[in-house]
């Protein structure tokens, strides 16, 4: 909320500085945003002398203007009639922005230049006459800044309001506010209005209108009065300036004081001609089926059966609490004026507004609660406004329907329960202090055991006040947050550690970066399409994303159901900017819908990509393309480090062809732990690289999180450190071609010869002197024992024995 | 006698100027400090002088000793590194063959950080989902449906029940329905807002906490975030505890370090104000310990939250919060 200086000035002394104030506003929980002169749109706005007047040579009504600026003369085209040479003069420079949005600019005007342009007070926004250029003092100084000169200065205060505190949607409640921390009681503006209706008649109002009120839930309160021998024109100034000032545009004097006492009071107001209701009364009701209404800004809208409506007779004349309509608007031949002041429910505004996407200051307002008490009190004071601008007489009465009073509350709070919630020790007394100081009522009500209860009626706008943390919260607040003591909390021993997880977690994050992979953070939300430029099936779990209602552009529209895509999206946006070698990882949640209005399956992966050169060539080495057993190294080492055993643990065996969905048919492994597939590791194929625009070759690799974990071994037993020789034996085999290596290494383990320590993979060859489908490998296999240093004979029979059963078990030849 | 060491000390060093190779060195030390050496000699023979001078030359003797046996292995490595000298040169300044090394997305290292500390302060890390029930999102936290405090935060939904979480606060309930009191937990994740400029973007990451006991007080919070905010900033950095709202804390506050760019001047980063707001707090609302079924007469508690994103900016200086999610190597390869 925007609140000025001096219209603030009317109901408190302010007798600070402009940047104390805001700091104590802000300090007090209102806090303020911006703050600024609200005169600073004329800092190119300069007083000027004219000193020579010629008429303009192509135009009869155009004269032109010598205009001294202090250090300089300048031309100016001026058209009106009352500039006479000597005068002093406001002149606008190139580059201000007057209201109304007219930019001044450097001009040739009826091919003369014209270096500014000299402006009546109405354009300069700072007065009333139109009529002719202003004519300032002759005491001021060409030159000066004209804001400076005249003494314009207005700061305004841009306050961000929680949405907690509707009183201080008004000058008052900001005042009542200060009042608290100043120590001056806010100055109330008057509102006893003593009608005097229109001379000579006894009219009352009761006589000439009524208000029925159909939904007392939605609106328990509803005031009415009536005015007649209304002149609607334009206000005059200071009310246009007031509001222009809290940022309100002016319409005509009656739509500007519903304005004007809003922002005053903070109750909405509204106008309806008199004339144009059909029998001319007030009826309040929800919407009727098909019922429709336009509004003020001249939009039709369609009314639902929740909607609170201000009716005449026979229709809706306005959307209660929310916006006029355009059937009942005050105009300019408006004779006689019905001013609604209403209490409605802030739920029903709420939605109502919402529904509509209509967001008024009055909805505004009313949604989050306006003073239940405070109905009658703004229609006086509007009353009061009316007559003294003479734009309205009102008509005897006034018009109260209340069926459902407004009820004070009473809160009872022990101070003994605030002070244990603050940790603090402020007295009973101050505590009392603190409250009346912003209104509440404190009552000390005796009882026999607990001496230390107050009972506490807070004043009606304070719509937040409900239960006794909200009295404490205002003594925090008035006591001031940073005298509150500081004091540590008693922690206890840790008793619960963290989920392992969270530490593995680290870890694996930590690894990966030792590994060479940079973490990314991609947006959980990934394009629509996103599953199918994947290639996914449609059966595919991951393939019906979940959509976002209300997405931010198509390329956010999805929850992710594979981390891929965005790591695709990653690769490809820094290719674009010329960085070819990439390895990078993420870990984050993949979303798997699991039906309407039901939470989805949230997993956590870790996903891999290597793109561009193993290393980046250096003096050393040229660039070498990465390939899949890099990134397999790579997730192996991972493996390594976390402890899992890769012989006992994992399996890496060859994903089938028509399982490979982004992968290469062929370069695709999965990760099986158990019987689970826990993962993958692939190179992306060229289908789902074209998808994603992009041309070089992609490894990647992705793991489930949760299946990861399982696999990590809670300790590490040590093993002790072998004290006799190893003796190694080499075997090449000729093998069928798509045979997998580790399967002579599982098949080796189930012979369950205890004496073979490790078998490692020395050579794999295809091609010639090999036959065609058939490939040659050879093995290292490591012999050792606990306890004696084998002999070479006993270790040649072994080998012989372990060769042979291997040979026959995968139909194996011995190279010739 | 008595400056025959001096003399002695300063021959032995003359000479000892001119050996260069190892053979003269050795004939050299013999000669003077070997069994039978000029040194050793003299030392000897400090036992034949008058009781009353014997302490001065045996301290003076036995400097010059030391002296010496400096001297000697000074001039032995001398010789020594000399005789293994060749032309052969390498270009030292050339890099070496480094393993590439990766490196950690800030937002995960300012995670960590907070982490760390709080977990000193005896809290736990604990998770929750991303995509949330509106219970769990807002109700529970004392959000009504149709309550303006819903504007607070703007909304991705999934359909009308369902949403992407707007904070991590929904944690701080599924922990208290899961554990009964006390309670100290620290919860970082994504989080999604509908809104999306120059300073905000639809995706970002916060860290909750919670403490909930027998007695637990503002001072309390006060004293805690101060130390936490100590020890991620520096423990010199003004702090402030402002008025706020949040629906599920009362009383709620925000908390605003001295701006660590102008100090407090007034710049662009803290909008002229002097002030950067990093978190906001409060004491748990009894409504939410009435929707999480503990007993409000028995336990006190309170809340925090900070935007992870915002920390590291100020942290790391970031001047740009989209380049969190850009994945820029570049930028990316700075932490």
């Amino acid at each position: 909320m925007k609140v000025s200086l001096s219209w603030l000035e009317k109901y408190i002394p302010v007798d600070m500085e402009i940047s104390a104030l805001a700091d104590a506003l802000t300090m007090a929980g209102l806090e303020v945003d911006n703050i600024y002169d609200r005169y600073d749109y004329l800092d190119k706005v300069i007083v000027g002398c004219i000193i020579e007047i010629r008429p303009h040579p192509n135009a009869d009504r155009l004269r032109l203007c010598a205009v001294n600026t202090g250090d300089n003369l300048v031309n100016v085209v001026c058209g009106a009639d009352n500039i006479k040479t000597g005068m002093h003069v406001p002149l606008a420079l190139p580059g201000t922005e007057l209201p109304g949005s007219l930019i001044i600019e450097k001009s040739v005007i009826r091919g003369e230049a014209s270096g500014g342009m000299l402006c009546s007070a109405t354009e300069l926004g700072i007065g009333e006459d139109k009529k002719g250029i202003m004519n300032l003092p002759d005491n001021l100084t060409p030159g000066e800044n004209l804001a400076g000169a005249l003494k314009l200065t207005d700061h305004v205060l841009e306050i961000d309001l929680t949405p907690n505190r509707p009183d201080c949607l008004s000058m008052i409640g900001v005042a009542r506010e200060i009042a608290a921390f100043n120590n001056k009681p806010v100055q109330y503006p008057s509102s006893k209005y003593i009608a005097s209706g229109i001379p000579d008649t006894p009219e009352n109002i009761i006589n000439l209108t009524s208000v029925t009120l159909k939904n007392t839930d939605l609106c328990p309160r509803y005031g009415a009065k009536l005015f007649k021998n209304v002149k609607i024109a334009p206000s005059p100034f200071w009310l246009k300036d007031r509001l222009i000032s809290t940022g309100i545009r002016p319409v005509n004097n009656f739509v500007d004081i519903t304005n004007y006492v809003m922002m005053e009071t903070g109750q909405p107001l509204h106008a309806f001609d008199l004339d144009k209701l059909a029998e001319k009364k007030i009826v309040v009701r929800t919407a009727k089926q098909g019922e429709n209404i336009t509004t003020l800004d001249n939009k039709e809208q369609r009314l639902s059966s929740r909607m609170l409506m201000i009716c005449d007779g026979e229709k809706p004349v306005a959307i209660a609490g929310v916006m006029g309509g355009l059937n009942s608007e005050v105009t300019d031949t408006t004779r006689s004026v019905l001013l609604e002041s209403a209490y409605f429910d802030p739920v029903c505004i709420r939605k109502t507004s919402k529904k509509l996407g209509l967001n008024t200051d009055s909805a505004h307002r009313f949604e989050r609660g306006v003073d239940p008490a405070g109905t009658i009190k703004a229609l006086n004071r509007a009353a009061l406004l009316i007559e003294k601008i003479g734009c309205g007489y009102a008509v005897n009465g006034t018009i109260d329907e209340n069926p459902v009073p407004y009820e004070p509350l009473s809160i009872y709070v022990k101070t003994e329960e605030i002070n244990s919630l603050l940790g603090t020790e402020i007295k009973r007394d101050k505590i009392i202090k603190l409250l009346e100081d912003i209104e509440f009522s404190v009552k000390n009500k005796k009882k026999d055991e607990a001496d230390d209860l107050l009972l506490i009626t807070p004043p009606s706008y304070r719509v937040d006040i409900k239960r006794p943390v909200d009295i404490m919260e205002e003594i925090a607040r008035l006591y001031g947050y940073n005298k509150i003591p500081v004091t540590f909390p008693v922690v206890p021993v840790q008793a619960k550690a963290s989920s392992i997880h969270i530490a593995h977690k680290k870890q694996i994050k930590r690894l990966m970066t030792g590994l060479g992979f940079s973490e990314c953070i991609n947006y959980s939300f990934i394009n629509n399409k996103s599953a199918a430029r994947l290639n996914l099936e449609r059966d595919d779990a991951r393939y019906n994303m979940i959509r976002l209602l209300n997405p931010l552009s198509k390329d956010h529209a999805a929850m992710r159901s594979s981390l891929v895509p965005g790591l695709l999206e990653t690769m490809r946006r820094n290719i674009t900017r010329s960085m070819h070698n990439l390895k990078l990882f993420e870990i984050g949640k993949i979303f798997i819908h699991k039906g309407e209005d039901t939470l989805p399956n949230e997993k956590e992966i870790i996903t891999g990509l290597w793109t561009g050169t193993r290393q980046a060539s250096t003096w050393h080495d040229n660039d070498i393309p990465v390939d899949f057993y890099d990134i397999k190294g790579a997730v192996e080492a991972l493996f390594d480090a976390l402890k899992i055993n890769k012989t006992t643990s994992i399996r890496f065996t060859r994903l089938p062809d028509n399982q490979c969905v982004y992968t290469k048919p062929g370069y695709t492994a999965r990760i099986i732990s158990g019987n689970k597939t826990s993962g993958i590791i692939g190179e992306v194929n060229h289908h789902v690289l074209k998808n994603f625009n992009l041309s070089a070759n992609a490894f990647i690799f992705e793991i489930n999180l949760t299946e990861l974990y399982k696999l990590i071994p809670e300790t590490i037993f040590a093993e002790p450190i072998p004290r006799f020789p190893a003796v190694s034996r080499d075997i090449t085999m000729i093998v069928d071609k798509n045979l997998e290596s580790a399967n002579i290494l599982e098949q080796l383990n189930l012979f369950g010869e205890k004496l073979v320590e490790k078998l490692q993979l020395l050579a794999a060859f295809e091609g010639e002197p090999v036959p065609i489908n058939k490939k040659s490998l050879s093995f290292r296999i490591t012999y050792r024992s606990a306890h004696e240093t084998l002999e070479d004979n006993k270790i040649n029979a072994i080998h012989k024995k372990l060769s042979d059963k291997l040979i026959t078990e995968f139909n194996a030849t011995l190279p010739e | 006698m008595k400056y025959n060491i001096d003399q002695i000390k300063e021959n032995a060093l003359q000479e000892l100027e001119s050996a260069d190779c190892k053979k003269s060195l050795e004939s050299l030390f013999v000669k003077y400090l070997g069994r039978k050496g000029r040194v050793t000699q003299f030392l000897r023979n400090i036992s034949k002088l008058p009781p009353g001078e014997r302490p001065e030359a045996g301290k003076k003797a036995n400097l010059a000793k030391k002296s010496l046996d400096a001297a000697f292995q000074k001039k032995r490595l001398y010789i020594e590194r000399k005789a293994i000298q060749t032309e052969d040169r390498i270009d030292v300044s050339l890099p070496g063959r480094s393993p590439a090394i990766g490196s950690l997305h800030p937002i995960t290292r300012i995670t960590d950080r907070i982490c760390d500390i709080f977990v000193k302060f005896g809290f736990n890390i604990a998770e929750g989902p991303e995509v949330e029930t509106d219970y769990y999102n807002f109700e529970a936290l004392n959000i009504q449906k149709n309550h303006p405090a819903r504007d607070m935060q703007d909304t991705f939904y999934i359909s009308d029940n369902i949403v992407l979480r707007t904070h991590t606060s929904p944690i701080q309930v599924r922990i208290m329905e899961q554990q009964a009191p006390p309670v100290r937990i620290i919860a970082p994740g994504k989080v999604y807002r509908c809104d999306s400029d120059l300073t905000h973007t639809p995706m970002f990451h916060q860290v909750e906490g919670l403490l909930v006991d027998k007695k637990a007080t503002f001072g309390d919070l006060k004293g805690m975030l101060t130390l936490f905010i100590h020890q991620i900033f520096d423990d010199q950095i003004s702090l402030r505890f402002r008025p706020s709202f949040f629906p599920f804390t009362e009383p709620s506050a925000e908390v605003d370090i001295l701006c660590v760019i102008c100090r407090g001047k007034g710049c662009r980063v803290c909008s002229g104000t002097g002030w950067l707001e990093v978190l906001g707090c409060g004491m748990v609302h009894p409504a939410v310990f009435e929707n999480a079924g503990y007993d409000t007469d028995l336990y006190k508690g309170f809340a925090f939250g900070m935007g992870i994103e915002r920390i590291a900016m100020l942290k790391y200086r970031i001047d740009d919060i989209r380049k969190y999610f850009e994945n820029d190597l570049r930028f990316l390869r700075q932490f």
